[in-house]
């Protein structure tokens, strides 16, 4: 698969490939799996290349970030079409069956961070992940999600609000299970 | 209890994305407000909580391995390794700036038209960085060779360590300019990454690390004896806190 020439596969090089961890990344988070976000961070970038000879400059994270996001709804919708239709649940909050690994590591921030994040719907989830782990402007994420930057900012405000209540479930939750 | 201004204004303050007049109407509701300032402080926690627990998840390195199989073998072109590290480590240096400017100005207050030509600076920066052309840099693993390098042209002694043993090795040292001063900067080849810390002269008190991302690269920055240091790279966290701590131990 090599629909680009010498001078533009140079630019995607450039200009794109930089970006694989932010398009791993958001996969990552968006699917909840490293090996499915593997596969569809694979399959976005690639589309990302036969679709090259269309971006104009701008701003590459952004444009690869888009065409991750939708790979990856497009992915759920014929793999999980449940996870879309979930609101924020705290049953499935409760859900995530304890391995040895998260055993090991319950006490870790890390983990209990990870799992709130994990709980909140895609739609919050990826917000969160764009501003707080990938650093982007109201703007980019406006730009990402096709969403306008009013709806940035209150959805915004609902997913810090989620991931605020999820947190303090699971810290009620663990205090339970030390008593 | 929250107020109205809790899903809109507040958030935007909190992130820096209010307009100057927006942010000053808000910081007059702050004045009168007992929730909203509750609340941003409750932001903040979250913020640290999640910056601390380092959830960024870097591309596993096989996917690179894969894209690049899909694209199929490059064709021969003019571009030469070592022209291409260069470009690599001007790239991350328009991404320090980045990271820079953003401490400088304060997260409240950031008016639009100043983070348009921010982002202007940084992707001009960032291009002309993907430009052909000399860089002002020495490729050694020697230490004495590079800190002798460096000495001749900065204004301070640079201290210049290789930690090949320790898995860091030294790969050479150039010399940038970020904020119109000159800075030195490092090349570190980590596990599988490029690591460039950069240097400069500062008369504030030590700190210890900070940390970062941006455009995911990660960063982290801390002061000593009179220095700062900021190591930028596309490495694991871990990895630049393990060379954070060579640099720091030797100093």
């Amino acid at each position: 698969m090599n629909d680009l020439d010498a001078e533009d596969r140079l630019r995607f090089e450039q200009l794109v490939l930089p970006h694989a961890d932010a398009a791993f990344n958001l996969a990552r988070w968006l699917l909840r799996k490293r090996e499915d976000a593997e596969e569809v961070a694979q399959e976005a970038l690639l589309r990302a290349c036969r679709f090259f000879h269309g971006f104009h400059g701008g701003d590459a994270r952004a444009w690869l970030l888009q065409i991750v996001r939708n790979t990856c709804y497009t992915w759920l919708e014929k793999n999980r079409p449940m996870e879309l239709s979930v609101e924020f649940d705290e049953e499935l909050h409760l859900q995530p069956c304890p391995t040895p690994e998260t055993i090991a590591i319950a006490g870790d921030d890390r983990e209990r961070l990870s799992r709130a994040l994990e709980t909140l719907p895609p739609r919050f989830r990826e917000i969160l992940v764009l501003r707080e782990l990938e650093g982007c402007s109201y703007k980019e994420i406006a730009a990402i999600t096709s969403i306008p930057i009013g709806t940035v900012m209150s959805s915004l405000s609902r997913a810090r609000r989620q991931l605020y209540s999820a947190l303090t479930n699971s810290n009620h939750k663990e205090a339970i299970r030390e008593v | 209890m929250r107020c109205d201004f809790a899903d809109s204004l507040l958030q935007g303050y909190f992130d820096g994305e209010l307009s100057a007049p927006s942010a000053a109407e808000f910081e007059r509701h702050l004045q009168h407000c007992v929730h909203c300032p509750v609340e941003l402080v409750d932001l903040d926690l979250l913020r640290e909580r999640l910056q601390l627990a380092q959830l960024y998840e870097a591309a596993p390195a096989s996917l690179r391995k894969k894209i690049r199989a899909d694209l199929g073998p490059v064709e021969p072109t003019t571009a030469m390794p070592q022209p291409l590290l260069w470009h690599w480590l001007a790239a991350a240096a328009a991404l320090l700036l980045l990271a820079i400017a953003g401490w400088r100005v304060s997260p409240v207050l950031r008016s639009d038209d100043y983070q348009a030509e921010l982002a202007e600076e940084i992707v001009d920066a960032h291009v002309r960085s993907l430009q052909p052309g000399p860089m002002n840099g020495i490729a050694s693993n020697d230490e004495r060779v590079v800190k002798g390098w460096l000495d001749d042209r900065a204004t301070f002694a640079i201290p210049v360590r290789d930690f090949a043993n320790e898995g860091f090795a030294l790969k050479g040292g150039r010399l940038d300019v970020i904020e119109g001063r000159s800075v030195a900067v490092l090349v570190y080849a980590g596990p599988g990454h490029l690591i460039n810390v950069f240097i400069w002269r500062t008369r504030e008190p030590d700190t210890s690390a900070r940390t970062g991302s941006r455009q995911g690269f990660r960063w982290v920055d801390w002061r000593k004896g009179r220095m700062e240091f900021c190591a930028v790279s596309d490495a694991d966290p871990v990895e630049l806190e393990q060379l954070r701590q060579l640099i720091n131990s030797s100093v």
